[in-house]
């Protein structure tokens, strides 16, 4: 593998730059003439506008302008979509309520925009904006799904009556019923997966900037995905067409899924650059990233499971409300469907499986991806539903979790997925061995001797991940193609550049993708560079999201390289007179096997760009670019134990341990792996005992900042204890599964299923916090 | 608008700003020091924390004007030259930092832990410091480990001082 090659963990390349305080992100830009834009937003959930007021406004120190919703309509920039399309069982469409990017008429969450001033500083066009006035005629509104889709309920959009985006099915109905009228044992259960707010610690940013001469418009932007931001902005809402639209994702703090998406504020900064002349600057602050970011999760389920005789689960019916928010984000129709539904047979043969899910509209901040999207979800409900089912047959967990578990690959599910590979008792062997399972009952009870509530809980999880084959996805209703693109420049020198799609904000791209590069050319990741995040620079790509950097984007890269590596081993062929079958590449060198003879890499490239003496018909240049779109999704799978103890004069959970074994099929570079693990299951303990983006009954935000919404810190969580087994994944050659959202799908249903261990009670609702567990200790 | 005199970065600088400037927006906006970023504007992430006469401070919650007089650390002046400071070599090395953006309120953070607690360090005292420093990508796992790290060579580099 070589110090700095595949397997090796190499520190990062890009970090100097963040340690020392030069990375440069979006708000860190400032352009000549810059102004800077303020929205006005809504602080009411749903509300006429009856008309707006901007005269005191204009007349205020440096302001330049107030542009409204209505203005918006009138230049024809188009409203916001929703790309994946979802047929409810019926058969009609998903219902998509009209979502302008500035509201003309009608307000449908609190911190929707309605209008926005530019002025010559944040402050003044805050100020500004303040006086800008607004007349609301408040109508009623609804926060709660249940309440959204009873009889009466305040209605959102003419187009979804009853506030139904669409009722999905999936699964065989019949085989379903006919294995519970078969069943020696049921188990239910129903569940709330709690409404996350994703807080990226950077918050979301815009600088747009038109030139007038070139009637060109360049964006920079917290995007993860460059190129969808453009072709979305280019071809739905009329901002520019592609060639004239540059969006620039340069550092980006964190994106975890919130910044897949096209936000408002990006379109409108566009739009109103060309109206003002000017580049014009916008820069979030927490409480708009608590109102306007994409929401995550915010299920409500109930679900049954039959078991044989033998404890072998013959069936799973499963209904979920899953909450849209006030309207339908990008991507929002496949994460409770196609990226939920279809991983609900968990790590476990269930022949048969039924699942409807209903779309609910709120008055409520629109609900989308986030870390994981759908499958911590389907995750959760799983792995409570087997430890529920557990405690009810009399069973260890970690034995009936065996008893059900898949040993036969490929395995065809009865909900889509086909999964490739995988050894779940594997990482469960390592989960319980690194625990200490068998030791737990003795430290339980000398827990207990101390007056502590002592719980162990288990979670073995399965995602899919690469959110792949274009072909398979379009079928299911996506809008865009998910490939990945890379191309491989070996500049005449014999340094490297590679143009990647992927985005990287914060996986480590820059270093993880350089290793796969010194690993097959044996040259220092110092001689090569990671180009990304520019449209201008990087050929079409997809972006970063469902751990799909790696298994997509990095296959994409090394077709790209044996392309390159190719054409270099018939010039160094040439070159040195010799078989091109004989060549190897060895050290940064193409050698004649067995022979002294070799060129050195820099020599090769020369030679291709010189073109003094290349082999006969061949085209000068060392530059190679290749499309990979894979076969199949990718199956990361693993064992979580949470061990923890509970404190019943106060429902106090503090953490004794915490153990994860992965299957993530090849590691480039563990280092990074485990961090990206480490992250993801503070995200998980973060919904487990933490974090709930709370709204009243009347759609007022209650958690809105972070004084309100408990993010997890430092002395929230535990130290974790990683490790990994290895299938490798078939689908690529690289043999990637891919490792971005596994602690975030895997950690809570461990957290919840250890703390109701503990409790000795089943019936726990996240966020565990203090108060929900002792009055849960505490109840009749 | 008031004239704001302080010492950044052992530099002397004079900041004509309105008076409701605030330190972080002196120092990012006035004086393009971009590396004290904003997170939360509510003092609860700890992004903004620069050092001020040699104490950790969030830079989002007073007003430029109180810093008059005092001398100002930010992320940009803890290396010498090319030489890391141990912190920031710390970070880098136990990979406690992934997208980079609460990084540098962190390792200013954390540098004031250690030297507040001298070699007295351990992992429960750097997770219960740490209380006013957020990030959502690394789990605080490896950010405990490099402050650990970092208090060790520190320790050491006092020593050969």
């Amino acid at each position: 593998m070589g110090v700095e090659g595949i397997g090796a963990r190499v520190v990062r390349k890009e970090d100097k730059r963040f340690i020392t305080g030069k990375g440069r992100y979006v708000d860190d830009i400032k352009l000549t003439g810059m102004s800077h834009a303020y929205f006005v937003r809504s602080p009411h959930a749903h509300a006429k506008v009856k008309g707006i007021d901007s005269s005191a406004a204009l007349k205020m120190p440096g302001v330049v302008a107030v542009l409204t919703g209505k203005q918006l309509v009138d230049d024809k920039v188009g409203n916001l979509i929703c790309g994946w399309a979802i047929t409810s069982k019926d058969g009609s469409p998903m219902k998509m309520g009209a979502w302008p990017a500035m509201a003309p008429e009608t307000v449908r969450f609190v911190g929707q925009a309605v209008a926005v001033v530019i002025a010559e500083s944040k402050n003044l066009a805050r100020d500004a904006a303040e006086a800008v006035v607004v007349d609301y005629e408040e109508l009623p509104a609804v926060a709660d799904m249940h309440a959204a889709i009873k009889a009466g309920a305040p209605q959102l959009h003419p187009e979804a009556p009853g506030n139904q985006v669409y009722d999905w099915v999936i699964g065989d109905e019949g085989a379903t019923d006919a294995a519970f009228a078969k069943a020696a044992n049921v188990v239910k259960l129903d569940v709330t997966n709690n409404r996350l707010a994703p807080n990226a610690m950077e918050p979301r940013a815009a600088i747009a900037d038109y030139d007038a001469a070139e009637e060109h418009f360049t964006l920079y932007t917290t995007s993860q995905n460059p190129h969808v931001a453009r072709l979305v902005l280019s071809a739905f809402y009329n901002i520019a067409p592609e060639h004239k639209l540059r969006v620039i994702a340069p550092d980006v703090g964190g994106g975890f899924g919130s910044k897949i998406f096209i936000y408002p504020e990006e379109m409108v900064a566009l739009w109103a650059s060309k109206k003002v002349g000017r580049p014009v600057k916008w820069t979030g602050d927490r409480t708009e990233a608590f109102l306007t970011d994409a929401h995550g999760r915010d299920h409500v389920t109930h679900a049954e499971m039959a078991f044989d005789a033998n404890n072998k689960i013959t069936g799973l019916k499963v209904k979920t409300y899953a909450n849209f928010g006030a309207y339908m984000s990008l991507f929002s129709s496949s994460v409770p469907t196609y990226l939920y539904a279809t991983l609900l047979s968990g790590q476990y043969n269930i022949p048969a499986i039924h699942a409807e899910v209903i779309g609910v509209y709120t008055n409520t901040t629109p609900v989308d991806a986030y870390r994981g999207a759908g499958r911590p979800e389907a995750s959760y409900l799983i792995e409570r539903l087997m430890e529920t089912a557990a405690r009810q047959l009399k069973v260890d967990p970690a034995q009936l979790r065996r008893t059900n578990f898949i040993t036969q690959f490929p395995h065809q599910t009865p909900v889509i997925m086909a999964y490739d590979t995988g050894d779940f008792n594997a990482s469960l062997d390592a989960a319980m061995k690194a625990i200490d399972y068998a030791g737990f009952p003795a430290r339980k009870a000398k827990a207990k001797a101390d007056g502590k509530l002592r719980g162990l809980g288990v979670s073995c999880y399965i995602e899919a991940c690469g959110i792949a084959p274009s072909k398979a996805v379009g079928s299911l209703g996506a809008g865009v193609g998910l490939w990945e693109s890379a191309e491989v420049r070996v500049n005449p020198v014999g340094t490297i550049e590679i143009l990647t799609g992927s985005h990287s904000h914060g996986q480590g791209h820059e270093t993880t993708f350089c290793q796969l590069v010194a690993d097959r050319l044996g040259i220092p990741i110092s001689q090569v560079s990671i180009v990304h995040g520019d449209t201008d620079k990087v050929q079409f790509g997809m972006g970063t999201y469902g751990s799909r950097s790696a298994a997509v984007g990095l296959t994409a890269i090394l077709k790209a390289m044996e392309k390159m590596e190719s054409k270099a081993k018939k010039i160094a062929a040439h070159a040195l007179e010799a078989s091109e079958a004989d060549i190897v590449i060895e050290n940064g060198e193409f050698k004649v096997t067995g022979t002294d003879k070799a060129i050195a890499l820099p020599m090769v490239a020369l030679a291709a760009y010189t073109a003094h003496n290349l082999p006969d018909g061949m085209e000068p240049g060392l530059k190679e670019s290749a499309f990979y779109d894979p076969t199949n999704f990718t199956f990361p799978a693993g064992a979580y134990i949470c061990e923890l103890e509970v404190d019943p004069g106060t429902g106090k959970t503090s953490f004794v341990n915490f153990v994860a074994a992965d299957d993530f099929g090849r590691l480039i570079n563990p280092m990074i792996v485990e961090g990206q693990v480490h992250g993801g299951l503070v995200q998980g303990i973060g919904q487990a005992l933490l974090e709930h983006a709370i709204y009243d009954a009347n759609g007022q935000p209650v958690t809105a900042s972070f004084m309100d919404y408990a993010m997890p810190r430092a002395d929230d969580v535990p130290s974790f204890n990683l490790s990994h087994t290895t299938t490798l994944c078939p689908g690529n050659p690289l043999g990637i599964k891919g490792c971005g959202e596994a602690g975030a799908i895997g950690a809570s249903a461990a957290v919840i299923n250890a703390i109701t261990d503990a409790i000795g009670k089943n019936n726990l609702e996240m966020p565990a916090t203090p108060d929900r567990v002792w009055r849960t200790i505490h109840a009749a | 608008m008031s004239t704001v005199k302080l010492t950044v970065n052992g530099k002397a600088v004079a900041v004509d700003v309105e008076d409701r400037t605030l330190l972080v927006q002196l120092l990012r906006d006035h004086l393009n020091l971009t590396g004290t970023h904003v997170g939360c504007d509510t003092s609860q992430c700890g992004a903004c924390v620069v050092h001020m006469d040699g104490r950790a401070v969030k830079s989002c919650t007073m007003l430029a004007g109180q810093a008059d007089g005092a001398s100002i650390t930010t992320i940009e002046g803890i290396a010498k030259g090319d030489e890391l400071h141990p912190m920031q070599a710390a970070f880098r090395d136990n990979h406690g930092l992934q997208c980079g953006y609460c990084t540098p309120g962190m390792i200013m953070s954390a540098i004031d832990i250690v030297q507040r607690h001298g070699g007295q360090l351990d992992e429960a005292t750097v997770r219960q410091e740490l209380e006013g420093n957020i990030c959502r990508c690394t789990g605080y796992h490896n950010i405990v480990k490099a402050v650990l790290d970092a208090a060790g060579r520190m320790k050491v580099a006092q020593a050969a001082e």
